[in-house]
């Protein structure tokens, strides 16, 4: 089994929408996906279809060979789940919380060792209902671990952490893929799945946009490499003129777009035999938020906001 | 089934539960309210009617009717006319709660024409004395009045009506506050898992923590068990309590022996299993709560929780056969009351019949997850 997640036609209809609209797609056993999206893209109904806590409309689910929805019993001992809005029982507190859950498992894991972790040892002792939202988060990471699973799926475990605590988890992340352990991601952040993912999917109005390494999107979605000289607005004609390329005039500076990086000596070639002056130029190629911005819609502080209806 | 599952979910609800201080205060302080509050409004005996049962042998005659219009007319007794065996007049007065009881003789009509003495029987309750001094004030004051307007016609008032002294309804008394017991344990055991069961239903699925217990092995049977399990604690604290107070504060005399335990478990298991369906039927929390309370009003009323089911009217009687806590009351009347071990073995059957049913539907139709 060389997938650990299987995905075709996938399609979730509420009364009078499809949520999710038939979507692909499989992530290899030992890797990390991320799954991107806006608000209300459909990324948690996707998860929860795969961790058998919903019903799919239309299409076929395979996890580690599993239907979540007829073998969720034996899938969950598997797997291991943190839901966006995880709760817990407000009285207990993070170590009872693993004791319990290692009981559940029979897997009696040390609950020191787990929430050290997860970066919450020193919370281990306090009530659920004192934590903070961030720190909630982390204990569900904990549970999701008690059982050693072999797919994690995690909902947006780092919205609402502060960047130290993102960091912290994206650590945790990172060592379960080196233990072998394959992670399903959904989050906001690209810089996020630019970091972790080895595959990265976009969801938009319940649609796949883009799939792919963040490079192959960035190749597939992005524009070209580009030129970007601080110099009046002449400079641009002149080139479009004596070149053919494109160049534009975009915030009061001269952007070329080029076929090729080889292009840039040839326009940098012109630029001087202009004789128009200019004072300096960067390139710049598009990164995973830029094609983000141009598939789905603006943003702020590397999170997305809600997409345009197309 | 699991047991080390069950256990380590029940330490969870315990754990919830004594970190709960108001709950925990509350459930802990409102049996000995209940049982002050019902012990003093009904069993004081000060002021008010007693309620005197009366056994007319002589057939309504118009002597007898017209000395008991003229006891109830005294206001101090409640007249009320039973048809119980004479040989065991004084047993049935303890089982059916009355601390007083007479019976008028056959002939008592004839007597009082021929002028032939003729005795009144009473029973009264050492255990109660206020309500037999009452009783015995009014029964021999009429009986008074009715020989000097019979007798003294003629210059001699040789008493006809005698009233001898008082016979004790024997050792099996019982009164309002031994009646109570059984009725108000009974009450918590219905109240207290209906009312949460139902709530936890709609707010553990709101919160997800259904949704998130789902993603272990914990099964349905086996959250519901250690659910039940608690309460079976609850109950087991809570009983003590009742009897300890209902002793302390109002001398009740309830018996406490092993009988006792098996509806201490099986009440519990189907009022937990029975919240738990009602709170999966329903749609929303406030249906829920509605559906909730259209099961337990009823019960809470008409099961023999506050007053023996023996007093009610027979068509409420009828009604109270076929609530499932009239058997959880009953059963415990039988065992704390009047040691009438078949009975109560019919009774827990009834229940444990009931509660294997309500799990099993319970646990067949709440569901941890989304269905849509
Ligand atoms: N139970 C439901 N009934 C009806 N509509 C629903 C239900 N759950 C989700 N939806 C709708 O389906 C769409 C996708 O929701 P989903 O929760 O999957 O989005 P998401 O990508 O996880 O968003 P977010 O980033 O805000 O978590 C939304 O428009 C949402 O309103
Ligand atoms: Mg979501």
């Amino acid at each position: 089994m060389a997938h650990a997640i299987e995905v075709r036609g996938l399609a979730k209809r509420y009364a009078s929408f499809w949520a999710v609209d038939h979507i692909d797609f499989s992530v290899d056993v030992g890797t990390v996906y991320a799954f991107l999206g806006p608000n209300g893209a459909g990324k948690t109904t996707t998860t929860e279809i795969l961790e058998g806590l919903r019903r799919s409309t239309e299409g076929e689910v395979r996890v580690l060979d599993l239907d979540p929805w007829t073998d969720g019993y034996a899938l969950h001992k598997r797997v291991g789940v943190i839901p966006q809005d995880f709760r817990f029982f407000d009285k207990i507190t993070p170590k009872e919380g693993v004791e319990y859950y290692g009981r559940l498992f029979g897997t009696r894991p040390d609950p020191k060792a787990l929430l050290e972790r997860v970066d919450l040892v020193d919370k281990m002792n306090s009530r659920f209902d004192t934590l903070s939202g961030g720190q909630k988060q982390k204990l569900g990471l904990a549970l999701a671990l008690t059982n050693n699973p072999e797919v994690c799926f995690l909902d947006e475990p780092t919205t609402g952490l502060d960047p130290q605590a993102r960091r912290s988890i994206w650590e945790v992340i990172r060592k379960l893929k080196r233990e072998g352990r394959t992670v399903f991601l959904t989050t906001h952040y690209l810089e996020e799945a630019e970091l972790l993912a080895d595959q990265v999917g976009i969801i938009h109005h319940g649609k796949i946009i883009a799939a792919g390494s963040p490079d192959e999107i960035i190749r597939a979605h992005g524009r070209s490499e580009r030129l970007i000289f601080t110099a009046p607005a002449t400079l641009a004609e002149h080139l479009s003129r004596t070149l053919g390329v494109a160049a534009e005039v975009v915030d009061g500076h001269v952007v070329v777009s080029l076929d090729s990086i080889r292009d840039s000596v040839r326009i940098l070639n012109a630029v001087e035999a202009s004789g128009i002056p200019w004072d300096g130029f960067v390139t710049r190629s598009d990164n995973l938020e830029d094609v983000f911005v141009r598939l789905v819609g603006p943003m702020d502080d590397g999170a997305l906001k809600p997409g345009v209806p197309a | 089934m699991n047991g080390t599952r069950i256990f380590a979910d029940f330490k969870v609800v315990v754990r919830s539960y004594l970190r709960n201080p108001v709950a925990l205060f509350f459930s802990l302080i409102f049996p000995i309210i209940l049982i002050a509050l019902f012990g003093t409004i009904f069993s004081g005996g000060g002021g008010g009617a007693v309620s005197l049962a009366v056994e007319n042998l002589d057939h309504n005659s118009p002597a007898s009717v017209a000395y008991l219009s003229a006891l109830n007319n005294t206001t101090l007794v409640q007249v009320t006319m039973v048809d119980y065996p004479v040989s065991s007049f004084s047993a049935q007065l303890g089982d059916n709660g009355y601390s007083v009881g007479l019976i008028i003789p056959a002939g008592f009509q004839a007597d009082l024409a021929n002028r032939t003495p003729v005795n009144l029987t009473l029973f009264t309750n050492p255990e109660s004395p206020a309500a037999a001094g009452q009783a015995e004030g009014a029964v021999t004051g009429i009986a008074n009045y009715f020989n000097l307007r019979a007798v003294c016609t003629g210059g001699s008032c040789a008493p006809v009506i005698q009233v001898p002294a008082p016979l004790n309804i024997g050792s099996q008394v019982y009164t309002y506050i031994d009646y109570l017991i059984p009725g108000l344990i009974g009450f918590s055991i219905l109240t207290s898992p209906m009312f949460s069961m139902v709530d936890i239903a709609s707010s553990y699925r709101k919160d997800g923590i259904f949704r998130e217990l789902s993603l272990t092995p914990l099964t349905k049977a086996e959250w519901l068990l250690s659910r039940i399990s608690w309460y079976v604690l609850l109950t087991f604290v809570t009983a003590g309590i009742m009897i300890g107070a209902g002793a302390g504060l109002f001398g009740a005399r309830v018996e406490i022996t092993l009988g006792l335990i098996p509806f201490l478990i099986v009440g519990p298991f189907l009022f937990v299993s029975l919240g738990m369906l009602a709170g999966t039927v329903a749609k929303t929390p406030e249906s829920a709560a509605l559906i909730g309370n259209i099961i337990t009003f009823p019960m809470m009323f008409l099961s023999g929780t506050f007053f023996a089911v023996s007093m009610f009217p027979a068509g409420l009687q009828v009604v109270a056969h076929v609530l499932p806590l009239y058997y959880v009351i009953d059963g415990m009347d039988q065992v704390m009351l009047f040691s009438n071990t078949t009975r109560a073995l019919g009774d827990v059957g009834v229940v444990a019949i009931l509660a294997v049913i309500v799990f099993a539907l319970a646990v067949r139709f709440f569901q941890w997850r989304d269905v849509q």
